[in-house]
């Protein structure tokens, strides 16, 4: 089986700067990780990898220093690290970022794309199912956890506002995984003396066959019209109180703001 | 020269920071006060190859060097010294000398087991009447001709209980004096071998430290490590290397009560204001952090001599002299500066503080790191 899993390079920090003139992020100078999403998506990669056998790569868009996330997956167990890294592609919103994804997707070999849920910087939850609508294939969102046949077959637990669903899908297929899948294992100290031993794939604007138009800033419909740090809305109320009357007071705010009936 | 972290080494900080934060801090204070050897962090540790950092792939371990070894026992120590300990020991008393001194059948026997982490191993050279004066071996091996005879007890020897595999340091003649001393590699489950009695300590009291007792213990001939009448050196070299564990773990203590300290003068108010807000603290704080940096530099670059293959004897005598009496003033302070709360088993410094005291004695004294120094000095 091969399986690609889609991770993206996330600041660390709720502090996150912002460029007023273009409203983008500023990432330079901001501790970065991986997204928890994508970590745990490619957790789920390696345990069906040690359980069934599999071939993994991951791929990232992003800037040169989007490096380290890939450094860390080959450090947690993958086989195959690609970045895809190009002027072209910057200032894509996830529409230009799907596409430049599907692009490079459809130049590997895949039965399964795992990616995150959603990216902690912009929380759209839309470049998975996007990728999967670009490559005309069946997705499953919200992926709590997945049972595989061995075969073609994929038994899904996918989280829904009002609990579960179990849903069945086969290969190829795109999941778009919660971080309270599983929990990512750490990276092994073997796995990290060969991290930087190893190579990561640089693709760039001409390894993927998408229109220009498509990718980048000019391939982003989504106009940012501002960008501002949310404030505190209103100082809030301090009681001093024994437990049981703070729960009466609670339970009276919660009930004038229509939170709960009574 | 370079003093920034290579790319591998900030991976790993980043690994081992988050591995000692979310598995080993929830569990240090409880298995201090239950004096209860975590097993389990053993385990998981083994999976990640925390067991056997230094030894290469081919024998089991991770295929890292001494520096990425200090870090790891710099981190885990910072959150719980007993988990620093017991890698330490483990890696630097056992795996090391296997494979710095063993044959090669020895290491294609014994190193895949110890480096992965599958068999804990220990150190045994420390005798009721042997501390400092590490030569006054009473513990005998005799030559059986198909077979070694071990006779002899050794105390405070970490990992004890809990290890499968034991260096065991025994007089083989002794008219020869430290000439006469040879190593052994002895097994747990040898005949006439056995674990005596847990010692009750003040701290890293997760450590199992226990006497080990050989009564006509029956050895291997091919157990001999390294050539009869070369023990004293091996147990010397292999020292050495113990101090930079040492040294990383009386570090990593420091540092620890640093952090707790930094953290508990933003929030501690006193006379209206915090407490990092008086000048005594920023003074004292800043003494703090530039002896712990210190402490840090001495200790890297006996890790770095060490994996430059130079000579780094005196070199780790510096790091573990000055790395533990830091580690113990540190802890003093980071206590006086939490005050009642300090004193109490509400804050972890005060474990902190009982933790670092051994690290000023054990695998050679202060006053050992002293001697070794100054010999340097006057030769």
């Amino acid at each position: 089986m091969n399986i690609v899993v889609c991770i993206k390079q996330v600041p660390d920090t709720t502090e996150i700067r912002l460029n007023p003139e273009t409203g983008t992020m500023i990432r330079e100078g901001v501790p970065s990780i991986m997204n928890p999403d994508d970590k745990s998506g490619l957790e789920a990669a390696l345990q069906l990898k040690y359980k069934y056998g599999a071939h993994i790569t991951v791929i990232t868009m992003g800037p040169a220093q989007a490096d380290k996330v890939l450094r860390e997956a080959y450090a947690m167990g993958v086989d195959r690290a690609i970045l895809l890294t190009d002027r072209k592609f910057a200032g894509a919103d996830t529409l230009a970022t799907s596409n430049a994804l599907a692009g490079a997707l459809r130049m590997l070999d895949f039965d399964l794309i795992i990616t995150g849920r959603q990216a902690i910087d912009g929380d759209t939850a839309q470049v998975g199912p996007q990728i999967a609508e670009h490559l005309d294939l069946p997705q499953v969102s919200y992926v709590e956890g997945l049972q595989y046949d061995g075969q073609k077959l994929f038994t899904i637990k996918k989280s829904t506002e009002e609990g579960y669903q179990i849903v069945e899908v086969e290969a190829p297929c795109l999941i778009t995984i919660l971080s309270s899948a599983n929990s990512p294992r750490y990276m092994s100290v073997n796995g990290i003396v060969n991290a930087y031993k190893r190579e990561v794939e640089i693709w760039r604007f001409e390894n993927i066959n998408i229109d220009e138009h498509k990718l980048g800033l000019k391939g982003s419909p989504t106009r940012v019209f501002k960008s501002f740090t949310k404030g505190a809305k209103i100082a809030g109320q301090l009681y001093e109180v024994e437990a049981v009357e703070a729960a009466d007071i609670i339970i009276e705010k919660l009930k004038e703001k229509f939170i709960i009936n009574g | 020269m370079d003093f920034s972290l290579t790319k591998e080494q900030e991976l790993f900080l980043q690994m081992i920071r988050e591995f000692a934060e979310k598995e080993v801090k929830p569990i240090a204070a409880e298995i201090d006060e239950e004096e209860r050897f975590p097993m389990e962090t053993v385990e998981k540790m083994a999976k990640l190859g925390l067991m056997g950092i230094p030894i290469p792939v081919e024998y089991g371990g991770a295929g890292a060097n001494s520096q990425l070894y200090s870090i790891a026992v710099e981190e885990l120590s910072r959150v719980c010294a007993t988990t620093g300990i017991i890698v330490s020991a483990h890696t630097s008393l056992c795996a090391a000398p296997i494979y710095e001194f063993g044959t090669e059948e020895q290491k294609r026997k014994y190193l895949p087991k110890i480096a992965s982490g599958q068999w804990l191993g220990a150190f045994g050279l420390t005798e009721p009447n042997a501390g400092t004066d590490a030569a006054g071996q009473q513990t005998t091996a005799v030559d059986m001709g198909d077979h070694w005879l071990l006779t002899g007890s050794k105390i405070f020897i970490t990992n004890a209980a809990y290890a499968n595999l034991y260096i065991i340091i025994a007089m083989t003649d002794r008219s020869l004096a430290t000439k006469g001393i040879s190593a052994f590699i002895v097994e747990s489950t040898s005949p006439g071998f056995s674990v005596g009695k847990k010692e009750k300590k003040l701290g890293i009291r997760g450590s199992a430290t226990c006497e080990l007792i050989m009564e006509n213990c029956i050895v291997p001939k091919e157990n001999l490590l390294g050539q009869i009448g070369k023990g004293f050196g091996i147990a010397m070299k292999t020292l050495d290397g113990g101090r930079i564990g040492v040294a990383s773990q009386a570090l990593g203590i420091a540092q620890g009560a640093m952090d707790e300290t930094v953290k508990y003068v933003k929030e501690r108010k006193q006379f209206g204001r915090s407490i990092g807000q008086f000048q005594n603290t920023q003074f004292q704080l800043a003494d703090m952090d530039t002896k712990i940096e210190a402490a840090r530099w001495l200790v890297r670059l006996a890790a770095y001599k060490k994996d430059m293959k130079q000579p780094y004897s005196i070199d780790a005598a510096r790091a573990k002299l000055f790395a533990s009496e830091t580690a113990m003033e540190m802890t003093v302070k980071a206590v006086q500066f939490h005050g009642g709360y300090g004193y109490t088993r509400e804050y972890p410094v005060e474990r902190m503080m009982r933790d670092a005291k051994i690290t000023e004695i054990y695998e050679g004294t202060s006053e050992v790191q002293r001697m070794v120094i100054s010999a340097g000095l006057l030769k």
